[in-house]
């Protein structure tokens, strides 16, 4: 409590002008800290691999010369052709799946909306090797239904397409669904009034409201595809693209260099698409107005009943594969002798690190989701309310948007080329759980900044001034209001860096040391070892931690929001 | 403002811009302790940055502010003294009335039971004794406002800032609200400026009104002299309503000329000004007396009755005073009746000299 002084004025302690300064410089210092994370984490092993590209075997200057190796060696062209059709292919298929699919969440009356949206997300919990297992299981030498193919193996450009579609399926779908469900109802009041048919209203108001979503979506699924590491390496055979060449030329080769090479040719589609994503969600996000009136469908039996047929028809392809995936892993001897066993789950038989992996998994992620969540979320805070927007608020907030347009393969060995460096003295950390837990916090920054971004922007943008006028430290501001509204979103990123940490395989393959290999690592190796049924049992492991992880956010929200929440209701 | 005592707040050539926008051009300006001071304007003339900057929350580019004599220019926010409320209240949604309030109040000074009687005093100051528990969202737009006021007061500061406290609310409310404002601030004496737009509230409980326009004070000065003597066009236009027309002084005793077909009024503020000099003219319409015709003094005129408005207590008539010329004037609607001033009618209007405002125009 300020004193009065005799004449009626009022004095502040100079106590509380210290204490202010002080606060000031502790916001900063949280920057710093973000800076230097994402500069050890992201910009100096990118700087590396490019680097490394213009150099020869011995570290002297080569020039041009590994990039003028890549155009002259026809196999290493013809893997980013692959590449590149492979991913257009998908993006043809699953895009207007995944347009009909949101569709009929959105816009229609459909029945069991909930668990078809349920369905459409549980590819994401799954690694991307699962659905390539599943395909083996199927379509593979000994396959079921092996026949379906008439003659054309499923290693190779089909069995790619056919396992990409399944993890892709879920991202574009998501997509579409928001892009969808954030339309204006009063259009369509409009052209009703208009008199325009279902067939021109379609064509003339929902077409067009989705094309941004559309091309997020097709530049989404195509990115994925070509940096996609995991589901080539398993199903496609000797049939070579972009993301396995760079496996190849380092950990097969050891030719780093012309990694590098590749490293940046898998850089090119993956920034090009985020150039025309940011692009797409620009325009998006111009078109729509804050008084949008929310579209609310009305039953209709014609459209409803065929895009619940569809709805089906897509949920069982998309359980089915795991459903096979799980099965095949509780199969004694696939396809000769169906009964059950656990014998596939005694990992030890199979690989020397045995259920360790999976610990090792758990722990990874465990700390990259604590670890991230609080980086993060403090960052994105102090980016958009702590402090006073400078020259190293502007960088931070580009940088963190660029993790999104570097695949995890081309991360992992800019990461190793950087730690490996015979002059860094970070090199000690090469091989231990610190640097897993590192690559991955940086791998999937850019969503977990987004949504933590969105999340804070909802609140009152006079919070923190609100607080300095009442001379509460803006991070107690943050910890009292900012921290317990957010929680949700909170959860939400914890999540989604715990789930992808647990699934990655990309980044970590180039990282783990003896004591370190993740359980996916453990599912690439065990397949590469023909023990397909081992694979897929530590696949099924994998998604069992993610699906717990997901239901343990599901449980507890409803606790969190009575904690937290209570002051949402009325 | 008392003439002897020291300004509380002195504000010298504050300026500050947002990329090329000047959202404040050297704006000066005193506030005496215990004073009411109010900055009207159009939107987007500067009001809230000039507030910011006082508060510290976006600091000036240039110039100097004092506080009770100390030069608060470079300080933070929290080493300032001063509660404010914004335009949204940002009252924290997660926290109970009563945390809101008492959110300020913490540090050795404040021990719990401390606290809990300030807020106890303080909400039933604004009375809400009754919903201290409820969160923001259960309470209407008023009583939000008032536990916004409740917990800028809590401190005790020396200067209370309100930016548009009332804009969220609905007629009634904000007509009972301002009153309720200005009783508590004369009660407690604290030193306080409210931003808003809106004329009424600014001339209605104010001791001096700040007219601002692109950044710039237009005029400084109390609701009477600001509403009965603009000291330019842009004020005698923005504050109240008025007929604007140009004429020409046509003799030095504060005779005008307008228009091709030679009509005269007289106005007193145009005496001295050299004859031929082009002025702006602003007549409000409660000034315009009407009479039957032929039955008016002097200094009156014939006009026509173009369009009649009924307002309640009184109705608004629109007149035409030659060809191009337009007035309005306001008069009970019995009045109106009996002089049987419809659509179509002819009266005769006049205009005491000394309400007619009158600018020389630029050129
Ligand atoms: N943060 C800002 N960035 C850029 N321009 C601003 C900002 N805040 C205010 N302005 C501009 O400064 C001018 C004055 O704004 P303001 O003080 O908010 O006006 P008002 O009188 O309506 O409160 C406006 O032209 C506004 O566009
Ligand atoms: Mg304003």
């Amino acid at each position: 409590m300020p004193e009065t002084r005799p004449d009626g004025t009022v004095a502040l302690p100079a106590a509380a002008q210290q204490r202010v300064a002080g606060d000031a410089l502790l916001l900063r210092g949280g920057l710093w800290i973000t800076a230097s994370v994402l500069a050890i984490g992201l910009v100096l092993p990118l700087a590396t691999l490019f680097v490394r590209a213009f150099e020869d075997r011995d570290g002297g200057f080569a020039g041009l010369e590994n990039f003028g190796r890549y155009v002259t060696t026809p196999t290493l062209l013809a893997a980013a052709g692959n590449s590149l059709w492979i991913a257009a292919a998908t993006t043809a298929i699953v895009v207007p799946v995944a347009f009909f699919y949101a569709y009929a969440l959105t816009r229609s009356c459909m029945p069991m909306q909930a668990l078809f949206r349920t369905v459409m997300l549980i590819p994401v919990l799954a690694p991307s090797l699962l659905p390539a297992l599943a395909l083996v299981y199927l379509f593979g030498n000994q396959g079921m239904l092996k026949g379906l193919l008439l003659g054309h193996s499923v290693y190779g450009p089909i069995g790619i397409v056919m396992a990409q579609c399944f993890y892709c399926f879920p991202h574009a779908a998501i997509i579409m669904a928001v892009a969808l469900a954030t339309t204006d109802a009063r259009f369509y009041e409009a052209a009703e009034a208009l008199r325009a048919g279902r067939g021109r209203i379609f064509a003339t108001v929902t077409l067009p409201g989705a094309r941004y979503g559309l091309v997020s979506a097709a530049v989404v699924v195509f990115t994925l595809v070509v940096t996609d590491f995991g589901i080539p390496k398993v199903i496609g055979g000797q049939f070579p693209v972009l993301a396995t060449d760079v496996y190849k030329q380092v950990v097969g080769l050891q030719d780093f260099n012309m990694g590098a090479v590749v490293g940046l040719v898998l850089l090119l589609p993956a920034i090009g698409a985020y150039l025309l994503d940011r692009w797409a969600q620009g325009k998006r996000a111009a078109t729509l107005s804050g008084r949008a009136v929310p579209y609310a469908p009305r039953p209709r039996r014609q459209r409803d009943l065929p895009l619940l047929v569809f709805c089906l028809g897509v949920a069982s392809v998309l359980a089915g594969l795991l459903g096979v995936a799980a099965w095949g892993s509780v199969i004694r001897f696939w396809p000769y002798n169906l009964s059950l066993t656990l014998d596939n789950y005694d990992f030890a038989r199979f690989d020397a690190a045995g259920w360790d992996s999976l610990l090792v998994s758990v722990r990874m992620a465990g700390l990259a989701a604590i670890l991230g969540t609080v980086l993060i979320f403090c960052t994105a805070w102090l980016l958009e309310r702590g402090t006073r927007p400078g020259r190293l608020g502007s960088i931070l907030r580009f940088a963190a948007t660029l993790p999104l347009a570097v695949p995890g393969l081309v991360l992992g060995l800019a990461f190793i080329l950087f730690f490996n460096h015979p002059a860094n003295p970070l090199g000690v950390l090469y091989g231990t759980l610190a640097i897993l837990v590192l690559n991955s916090v940086v791998h999937f920054y850019t969503v977990a900044h987004l949504t933590a971004v969105t999340a804070i922007r909802q609140l009152d943008p006079e919070f923190e001034a609100a607080s300095a006028s009442l001379k509460v430290p803006a991070w107690l501001t943050c910890w009292r209001v900012t921290v317990p509204m957010c929680l949700p979103a909170i959860l939400d990123i914890a999540v989604y860096l715990f789930v992808n940490t647990m699934t990655t395989v990309s980044a970590v393959i180039f990282l783990y040391g003896p004591d370190t290999k993740p359980a996916s690592v453990a599912v690439v190796h065990m397949d590469e070892a023909g023990q397909a049924s081992a694979a897929a049992a530590m696949a099924v492991a994998i998604l069992g931690v993610t699906l717990s992880a997901k239901l343990l956010q599901l449980g507890t929200a409803r606790l969190v929001e009575r904690a937290t929440q209570r002051w949402r209701r009325r | 403002m008392a003439s002897g005592a020291a300004p509380y707040l002195v504000v010298e050539e504050v300026s500050k811009a947002f990329g090329t926008v000047m959202a404040l051009d050297g704006v000066s300006l005193t506030v005496a302790a215990g004073e009411f001071v109010s900055f009207l304007g159009p939107s987007g003339c500067g009001k809230t940055t000039l507030l910011r900057a006082i508060a510290g929350l976006d600091p000036a580019n240039s110039g100097r502010i004092l506080q009770a004599g100390r030069d608060i220019t470079a300080l933070a926010p929290a080493a300032r003294d001063f509660g404010i409320v914004f335009q949204s209240y940002a009252l924290f949604p997660n926290l109970t009335v009563a945390e809101n309030i008492a959110y300020g109040l913490r540090g050795p000074a404040w021990p719990k039971p401390r606290r809990a009687s300030r807020v106890a005093e303080l909400v039933e100051l604004v009375g809400l004794t009754e919903h201290v528990r409820k969160f923001p969202a259960q309470l209407s737009g008023g009583q939000q406002q008032r536990v916004a006021l409740a917990r800028a007061l809590a401190n005790e500061p020396g200067l209370l800032l309100l930016d548009e406290p009332l804009s969220a609310l609905d007629a009634i409310v904000r007509l009972h609200l301002r009153q309720e404002i200005r009783t508590l601030q004369q009660r407690l004496g604290v030193t306080t400026i409210m931003v808003t737009h809106d004329q009424e509230e600014a001339l209605g409980v104010s001791d001096r009104v700040v007219v601002m326009n692109h950044g710039r004070i237009a005029q400084i000065g109390r609701p009477e002299d600001i509403y009965r003597r603009p000291a330019n066009p842009f004020v005698a236009g923005f504050v109240g309503r008025s007929a604007t027309f140009i004429a020409w002084v046509e003799a030095a005793e504060g005779l005008l000329q307008a228009g091709q077909d030679g009509w005269r009024i007289a106005a007193d503020a145009a005496r001295g000004m050299p004859r031929g000099t082009r002025v702006e003219v602003f007549i409000r319409p409660e000034d315009v007396r009407l009479t039957r015709p032929g039955e008016g003094g002097a200094g009156s005129f014939p006009v026509t009755v173009r369009h009649w408005e009924f307002l309640g207590p009184v109705c608004r008539l629109t007149l035409a005073a030659g060809p191009q010329r337009q007035l309005e004037a306001d008069l009970p609607p019995d009045a109106a009746h009996a002089l049987g001033a419809m659509p179509g009618a002819a009266l005769a209007a006049e205009v005491p000299p000394e309400r007619v405002l009158v600018f020389a125009a630029d050129a």
